[in-house]
């Protein structure tokens, strides 16, 4: 007997439910990441991924884990707070390598740089 | 002590992680609180600041709207993906004026922006405190102003200052 099958029918559920959630969130992230057009927009598809798509497949993981050993088994949480704490650090570093280049290129559309009173909203 | 140990809720949250991700045992104990130390050490070379929470019962309430505004953000910004191209959606860069200064603060509402989809912490001018966001829809440069001037901002402040 394979071990999924000790899983009762009520975990299960949540289970696949979570998985299906966090996988098909991951991969309409990726697919908006190859479709959208300019690089500020293609910053945002990827936090799909980040957010509930990691999410998503990480609770479904502790909760089958922690029904099937009969203990809590909590450590893929490590993982969601690792994910959160370091993707500012590289989010922020392309955005602000892209508005460099964009500004020394002079495009248009570009925020203001600080100092100035923030223009009216477009 | 505060020599020993100038970041006590670092060190400790780093040996719970230790010892999540390890077996638990005497030995691991040891290593793990070694080098908590260690970090706690490195981290006070390179920040030396020591983050102070004041009120520590804001922090659920935090955690609860971030939670409901993740799964609210990745519904948003699923649908506008899969309807890319006919829904008309246009980004738009909002600049929010923050009155938050602390470092900790700053590097939370970071995390939090991050976090949520359909919002890019894109750049913060330490001189003017004006925060510059790309919003991935531009139909919303309101509520994100308010979601972060109203909602996220006060919270932060009133834990962190």
């Amino acid at each position: 007997m394979s071990p999924l099958q000790a899983v009762p029918l009520a975990v299960a559920i949540p289970v696949a439910l979570l998985v299906v959630l966090g996988s098909t969130l991951t991969l309409i992230g990726a697919l908006g990441f190859a479709r959208l057009s300019t690089f500020y927009d293609r910053l945002h598809a990827p936090t799909l991924a980040t957010s509930w798509g990691t999410g998503g497949v990480i609770i479904a993981s502790a909760l089958m884990f922690t029904v099937l050993e009969g203990r809590p088994v909590v450590h893929e949480f490590v993982i969601g707070i690792c994910i959160v704490v370091t993707t500012p650090v590289t989010l922020m570093m392309l955005a602000r390598a892209a508005l460099q280049r964009d500004r020394s290129e002079g495009a248009d559309g570009l925020p203001a740089t600080g100092g100035e009173t923030p223009p009216e909203d477009r | 002590m505060t020599r020993l140990i100038p970041h006590p809720v670092l060190s400790t949250t780093l040996v719970v992680l230790w010892l999540m991700l390890t077996r638990f045992s005497l030995g691991y104990l040891i290593l793990g609180t070694a080098l908590s130390l260690v970090a706690g050490w490195a981290m006070s070379a390179l920040h030396p600041s020591t983050p102070h929470v004041r009120r520590w019962a804001v922090v659920p309430r935090l955690v609860l709207v971030l939670f409901w505004d993740i799964i609210r953000s990745n519904l948003a910004v699923a649908r506008l993906l899969l309807t890319e191209g006919r829904n008309g959606r246009r980004s738009a860069f909002v600049q929010i004026p923050l009155t938050i200064t602390d470092q900790t603060a700053l590097g939370f509402l970071a995390m939090i922006l991050t976090a949520t989809p359909g919002t890019a912490w894109v750049e913060y001018e330490t001189d003017s405190g004006i925060l510059t966001l790309h919003i991935f829809d531009g139909s919303e440069v309101q509520h994100y102003r308010d979601v972060v001037g109203k909602i996220y901002e006060p919270m932060l402040m009133e834990i962190f200052e």
